[in-house]
């Protein structure tokens, strides 16, 4: 019955977008299928921790943060001054500083060795934690501050490398990451774990936004190179312009949808063998899981781990995609909240679930402002003509509709659909 | 001894402002938790619509032309705007979040329930007053108070405004009558023991039902009282609380979830960890520069302006860390 509702389901999305397709046009249409793949590999990174796992991770703003970050580096061509001057030496000795920082801590943490314990070893950690913090300052305050300026580039550039390996490297990035924040956070439940990834994703993001010398924070970065031949090379080529974007936006459409299906089949082959049935019995009761063996903290790390992987390449794809790095048009409701609802209203813990409601709220999202801006414009004539005057500031109140119209369809969802559009489908012995 | 008044100015006074906003904020979103077991993260939008309802009322008082003397018009109508919230936030529960809790909802589907509910909320704000700033000192002024410190070599002035002052009065009596009522009225204890076992207070005859109306008519008043004092402290934008509801998430979560005190707690801890954060050092140390082994940098602050709102975070972190359901011990969904 499920699978009939999920067919149901799909067609009517493919009827939606072809007539919005067929509205919009061709470029429009194509730069929306992107875009919406893209947070459709996130909202399956999502469905991975929440629904497989059971974790409550609201710091997905951080991960796709670190993914863009990631390809700008590896993919923007070498900014050579940087690397002609002081600049790396610089950064070479604040990376030995925070080597040598962290090795203070570590010792600290260990002191039971020397013989320090209980408090206090606590007191020699803090201790540790403050030095080693002075020491980092004292040695990126100046490293940051000449690569800012003139002589050091303004900023560190990029490899220049392959934007694939930008992608791959993201997720990499974003794993590692992950690794951090799990070690941490994992040990908290609930929504405890909820406010702490929010917490270290706004920690991510103000560091993002604010180290120039890294990223050039509010400068942001562009462009940045297209894994596929953009539209100006078919241009080039002797395409037509109009053609050209279209033919470019589906290249890159083709290889997301790649990436895509090999991240769908490996995940679903997952989720039907010994380690998805593994991961939801620690999701639906960790204590008897852990009482039949399973290392409960471990797995959950691994779990965490993977879905980041599979958000820092979606953050890396649509930063690729739009080829400019802005940390400060990261905001949590765009980048956290509306995958949740992705997930959520989709149906968490089915993978179809999770991509048939990116698609969906995706579009839903990105259509609500010319719509109701044609909405807004329409009863603006109508009041006009009957004496009342036009509504002022269309523009801006209908690109506030977004938020609105995305609020009433998650409302609406959850009273009908509490469990998602496409629930997951859990099987009974019969 | 003027930089010691520079110090008290920006660390001693701003803390207390700012902490008295986030406390009140988080005694909301901890008696939420405490009672109906889900973070409501709606709450920053309860605060922003009252502080509207607030400059609606005020508008209308001038157009009436009823002012009183030494109150600004703002707190005037405060009480009023915390009833209209109220009766808003019944509204709330009963359309939004009552159909979900009597299905049995999961606490991650309320939270997401609550997050529709911010959108709308937001949305609708935006769409009725535009995206622009209003203030609620268009017309009148803001009282100033300057007190001239009478030790040696004080040429400064301690400064605050007297919004602020009232905000602090406001803050205690609301405090006060919390403690009062939580303790010493037969509703307050059905309150507490909802909050410690639900089942447990149904079963000996507590009007659960009663017990969650009152739960959001104080939540209600409280974020309009906290929405109007941060708008009268400021000003009035449409964003205006969705930047402070992840503090106040963190110090609602310090305190320990379902705990009030914790919460006041927490509020106060994180306002003064964030202006003592961001507070430049340095100043205090430049007097005796010349009694020190070594030289005093021009900045010397914890963190940078920038990183101001990561401060809440990483106290909330390592609080967290430390005690995993925050000093005072909260409860879990």
């Amino acid at each position: 019955m499920i699978a009939r509702r999920s067919l149901v389901l799909f067609a009517g999305l493919f009827v939606l977008f072809t007539a919005i397709g067929w509205v919009l046009g061709a470029a429009n249409i194509s730069l929306l299928l992107v875009q919406s793949f893209a947070y459709a590999l996130i909202a399956l990174g999502l469905n991975i921790q929440w629904g497989y796992g059971g974790l409550f991770n609201f710091g997905i703003m951080g991960m796709l943060m670190l993914g863009g970050a990631a390809v700008t580096f590896i993919s923007y061509p070498v900014n050579a001054q940087f690397w002609g001057s002081e600049g790396p030496l610089m950064l070479g000795k604040a990376l030995l500083a925070v080597l040598a920082g962290f090795a203070l801590v570590w010792g600290a943490r260990h002191a039971e060795h020397i013989g320090v314990r209980g408090r206090w070893k606590t007191v020699l950690t803090i201790l540790a934690w403050i030095v080693a913090y002075i020491i980092y300052r004292s040695q990126i305050d100046p490293a940051a501050a000449y690569i800012e300026s003139a002589a050091g580039g303004g900023w560190i550039g990029g490899l220049g490398l392959h934007p694939l390996l930008g992608w791959a490297f993201g997720g990499v990035l974003a794993a590692g990451v992950a690794y951090v924040v799990g070690k941490v956070c994992l040990g908290l439940r609930t929504d405890y774990l909820a406010i702490a990834t929010i917490g270290i994703s706004e920690i991510i993001r103000a560091l993002l936004k604010n180290m120039d010398w890294l990223t050039r924070g509010t400068l942001t970065v562009s462009p940045i190179p297209w894994p596929v031949p953009g539209p100006q090379d078919l241009q080039s080529g002797g395409v037509p312009i109009a053609d050209s974007f279209v033919y470019a936006r589906l290249g890159f459409l083709a290889l997301v949808l790649i990436v895509l299906l090999v991240a769908f089949f490996l995940i679903q082959r997952a989720y039907g063998g010994p380690w998805g049935r593994m991961m939801r019995a620690i999701r639906d009761n960790y204590i008897a899981a852990a009482s039949m063996g399973k290392n409960v903290t471990r797995r959950q790390l691994e779990v965490f781990i993977l879905g980041s992987v599979l958000m820092g390449i979606g953050g890396a794809m649509l930063v690729s995609f739009q080829q400019i790095y802005d940390p400060s048009a990261y905001q949590p409701i765009n980048h956290t909240f509306l995958i949740w609802v992705m997930v959520i209203v989709g149906g968490a813990g089915n993978n179809w679930g999770a991509v048939f409601g990116a698609l969906l709220i995706y579009v839903t999202w990105m259509l609500s402002d010319p719509v109701s801006q044609w909405l807004f414009n329409g009863i603006s004539s109508w009041s006009t003509d009957i004496g009342w005057g036009p509504i002022p500031e269309i523009q801006s109140r209908a690109s506030q509709m977004r938020v609105f119209v995305l609020g009433v369809v998650i409302t609406i969802a959850l009273r009908y659909a509490p469990r998602g559009l496409i629930p997951e489908v859990v099987k009974r012995e019969t | 001894m003027n930089e010691l008044i520079f110090f008290f100015n920006n660390v001693i006074v701003a803390g207390v402002v700012l902490g008295s906003i986030y406390a009140v904020g988080a005694i909301g979103v901890t008696l939420i938790f405490g009672i109906l077991r889900f973070a409501q993260f709606a709450h920053g939008d309860m605060m922003t619509m009252g502080a509207f309802i607030a400059f609606l009322l005020m508008l209308g008082c001038q157009a009436l032309g009823i002012s009183v003397p030494f109150l600004p018009t703002g707190f005037l109508v405060l009480p009023v705007a915390m009833v209209l919230t109220a009766i808003v936030a019944l509204g709330l529960d009963k359309g939004f979040y009552a159909p979900l809790r009597k299905r049995g909802a999961r606490p991650v589907t309320m939270l997401i329930a609550s997050i529709g509910v911010t959108l709308i909320i937001q949305g609708l704000i935006r769409l009725f007053f535009g995206s622009g700033t209003s203030s609620f000192f268009e017309t009148e002024q803001k009282q100033l108070i300057r007190i001239p410190v009478p030790l040696e070599g004080g040429t400064r002035t301690i400064n605050f405004t007297q919004p602020q002052v009232l905000m602090v009065i406001c803050t205690i009596v609301a405090v006060l009558a919390l403690h009062l009522f939580l303790t010493r009225s037969r509703l307050g204890k059905a309150m507490r023991a909802m909050a410690d076992n639900a089942d447990l207070a149904q079963v000996s005859g507590i009007n659960t039902k009663l017990v969650v109306r009152v739960t959001w008519v104080i939540a209600g008043s409280l974020a309009a009282m906290a929405g109007t004092m941060l708008a009268l402290d400021v000003n009035l934008k449409p964003d205006l609380a969705f930047n402070i509801v992840l503090p106040i998430f963190a110090a609602a979560i310090v305190g320990g979830l379902g705990q009030s005190y914790g919460a006041i707690a927490g509020g106060f801890l994180i306002g003064f960890a964030e202006t003592a954060a961001i507070f430049n050092w340095s100043v205090l140390l430049r007097p005796i520069s010349g009694a020190l082994p070594f030289e005093v940098p021009t900045t010397l602050a914890v963190v940078p302006t920038e990183y101001k709102l990561t401060v809440a975070f990483v106290i909330l972190v390592v609080v967290l860390l430390w005690r995993p359901t925050g000093i005072f011990k909260g409860a879990q969904t």
